[in-house]
């Protein structure tokens, strides 16, 4: 086991950069999540960190050793990709033996390493199939094998649950977060998927366009987002952005563009006048009958919770119940909004105030 | 797709292009088989007619046979089709994966360079080409068509590999490296493996021309050693005589070894033809 240090990496393909500057610090033994919209560069650095990809710049280090020019088998690294790149020639023992084969282990040895491999991911009854003869969960469930069958310093997960249905992908989730408590393996995972991000990371990495937006834990993420686009995209549904200024008289007063006042829990003095957004949380409004009217657009029950589209001050939003809301679209509801999670955007830079 | 095939005037209008075509195809086959069994007179009176007991007749077998040569024609033959496929799909898959896989500079235009051959026909070079080996000393070595076949064979098979390289999944190619493969094992033992289907289709368009072909032996190497079986039935065919029981009689036995090799390849050709049509 070991850290990991992206030390201002870039790369660029040509003359075009994606990966503009990258600093991230992996604590030994910590589950980090790469996110981000696709074509963030996120893949990329994780390749970077295996060793498929050439680092254009910057410094990339595994333990205390700077890896840039170590071809990825010389890294002591296991990655486990998005459809599974099993050996399709190969049994499943044969495919979570081959890189202890190739490093010339003993017979025994690679039993001894397979066998309790197999046994934690359940696959010892499947272990003389062949990969075309599994489904998707098995075969995934193969991959992970050869990548724990290694032993390696830092386990790499290019998107592997993207490829399997919903149901599946929600059980495969709980099956990697309780392998890394058990192994206590460095992890970096790559997914574009923030709910994947949230439940399983130690710390999130929010990428966008080739830089880091945010570095956290998931919570942190979600309630303190560094700018909007943290806070757009984690969060589902998104938060809602309601376009506006701060009443000049009263830091506690938000105007929007149709002059609803909404409340504003942490009043910025400076901020008075200023254009801004409001940033408003989907479940961060309750049914109240002396609040702010909104119209009931589209309304979706879920059973545990009700969803539903509404126009708030002009603009649309999303709003989340947890109580059963008997309206029907076109009605007039009173809601309040909870303070203390409703933030306020800089409407040029996009920072957090 | 699948209702269209249960209809039975549909199915019987099938059956029938697809009957009329194997008849076609195979009719040229059928008649040198039955001919080479029959006499000569009945070659010449009744040449459709397959032979009955009064026409029967292998006195074309047994002059060939009686040649004494021909096994060595075969052999000759033989040596110079396998050598020549095995550096064609050797040569051709190493430069198909390297031009699938590597980002280089001029990837593309080196791609179109060794596709040109399949358009000019390397025929047109055998001037050059006799020179070539008049200067080497090759003239008259069975080396001298394994070398001009293996030119001709390479544009066809690089054209046709790269495309499937380039669809074996990147991700298996970097799990390779990630467990220690070097380059040329991940080109061995996982795309070779799996493009496999891919290689035989190529192996017998490979093949099939330089079993047949007449003209290189005929010009590079006619010596007695190093005829080919082509060139050896054309010792029957004279300028005024020809014996025809012996030039069909070698022709059909000239058939067998290259239909062996197909059906060698011929389980794994069905299932690259259909590869990519079916998924």
């Amino acid at each position: 086991m070991a850290s990991v240090d992206f030390v201002n990496v870039k790369k660029s393909f040509g003359s075009h950069p994606v990966i503009k500057g990258v600093d991230v610090e992996i604590a030994d033994g910590e589950f980090v999540i790469l996110v981000g919209p696709s074509g963030c560069g996120k893949s990329t650095l994780l390749r970077m960190l295996a060793g498929l990809e050439n680092i254009s710049a910057g410094e990339i280090r595994i333990g205390d050793k700077v890896v840039n020019r170590l071809a990825p088998k010389e890294r002591d690294i296991a990655m486990v990709f998005q459809n599974y790149a099993l050996y399709p020639h190969m049994t499943v023992a044969e495919n979570m033996a081959f890189s202890l084969k190739l490093k010339g282990a003993s017979k025994a040895e690679i039993e001894t390493r397979v066998k309790p491999a197999a046994e934690i991911l359940g696959l010892t009854p499947l272990l003389d199939r062949y990969p075309r003869q599994l489904s998707g969960g098995q075969r995934q469930r193969v991959a992970m094998g050869r990548a724990i069958v290694r032993d390696p310093q830092v386990f790499l997960f290019d998107e592997p649950l993207s490829n399997l249905d919903a149901k599946l992908r929600v059980a495969m989730r709980a099956e990697i977060k309780e392998l890394h408590q058990r192994l206590k393996t460095t992890t970096v995972y790559v997914t574009h998927d923030q709910i994947e991000a949230m439940t399983m990371a130690d710390k999130i990495v929010v990428m966008h366009d080739g830089i880091v937006e945010q570095i956290g834990a998931p919570l942190e993420l979600y309630d303190q987002p560094a700018n909007l686009f943290v806070a757009g995209f984690i969060g589902s549904p998104a938060m809602n952005m309601i376009k506006g200024r701060l009443d000049p008289e009263n830091a506690s007063r938000f105007i929007a563009l149709d002059g609803t006042v909404l409340p504003v829990g942490k009043p910025v003095e400076a901020a008075k006048g200023k254009d801004l957004i409001y940033g408003l949380r989907p479940e961060s409004m309750r049914l109240d009958g002396s609040g702010i009217p909104i119209t009931v657009v589209v309304i979706e029950p879920t059973g545990s919770e009700t969803q539903m589209m509404a126009k708030l001050a002009g603009v649309d939003v999303a709003c989340v119940f947890h109580e059963r809301v008997a309206a029907r679209p076109g009605d007039i509801i009173n809601v309040a909004i909870d303070t203390r999670s409703t933030h306020l955007f800089d409407a040029e830079s996009g920072r957090r105030l | 797709m699948s209702k269209a095939t249960h209809s039975l005037p549909r199915t019987i209008a099938a059956h029938a292009v697809l009957i009329a075509y194997t008849v076609i195809a195979l009719f040229p086959v059928v008649v040198i088989i039955i001919n080479s069994m029959k006499s000569r007179n009945a070659i010449f009176r009744t040449p459709l007619s397959p032979p009955t007991p009064e026409t029967f007749d292998l006195v074309g077998y047994t002059t060939v046979l009686a040649q004494g040569d021909f096994f060595l024609y075969f052999q000759n033959s033989f040596i110079v089709t396998v050598a020549s496929l095995f550096f064609v799909l050797l040569f051709g898959a190493m430069a198909a994966f390297a031009l699938a896989e590597y980002r280089f500079k001029g990837n593309t235009l080196m791609g179109l360079y060794l596709a040109l051959g399949i358009m000019i026909p390397i025929r047109l070079g055998t001037v050059a080409i006799l020179q070539l080996m008049v200067a080497s000393g090759l003239v008259n070595t069975l080396t001298a068509l394994i070398l001009v076949y293996t030119a001709q064979g390479l544009p066809l098979c690089v054209f046709i590999l790269s495309e499937f390289m380039k669809q074996v999944s990147d991700d298996l190619k970097n799990a390779g490296r990630i467990d220690g493969l070097s380059e040329y094992r991940i080109f061995f033992r996982l795309v070779l493996p799996l493009v496999r289907p891919a290689m035989a289709t190529v192996a017998v368009f490979t093949m099939i021309p330089i079993w047949n072909d007449l003209w290189f032996p005929l010009i590079l190497a006619p010596s007695e050693a190093t005829k080919t079986v082509t060139l050896g039935a054309q010792l029957f065919i004279g300028q005024y005589v020809t014996n025809w029981n012996a030039v069909l009689a070698a022709l059909s036995l000239a058939i067998l070894p290259v239909l062996v090799l197909y059906l060698i390849f011929s389980r794994q050709l069905i299932r690259g033809i259909t590869s990519g049509a079916v998924k």
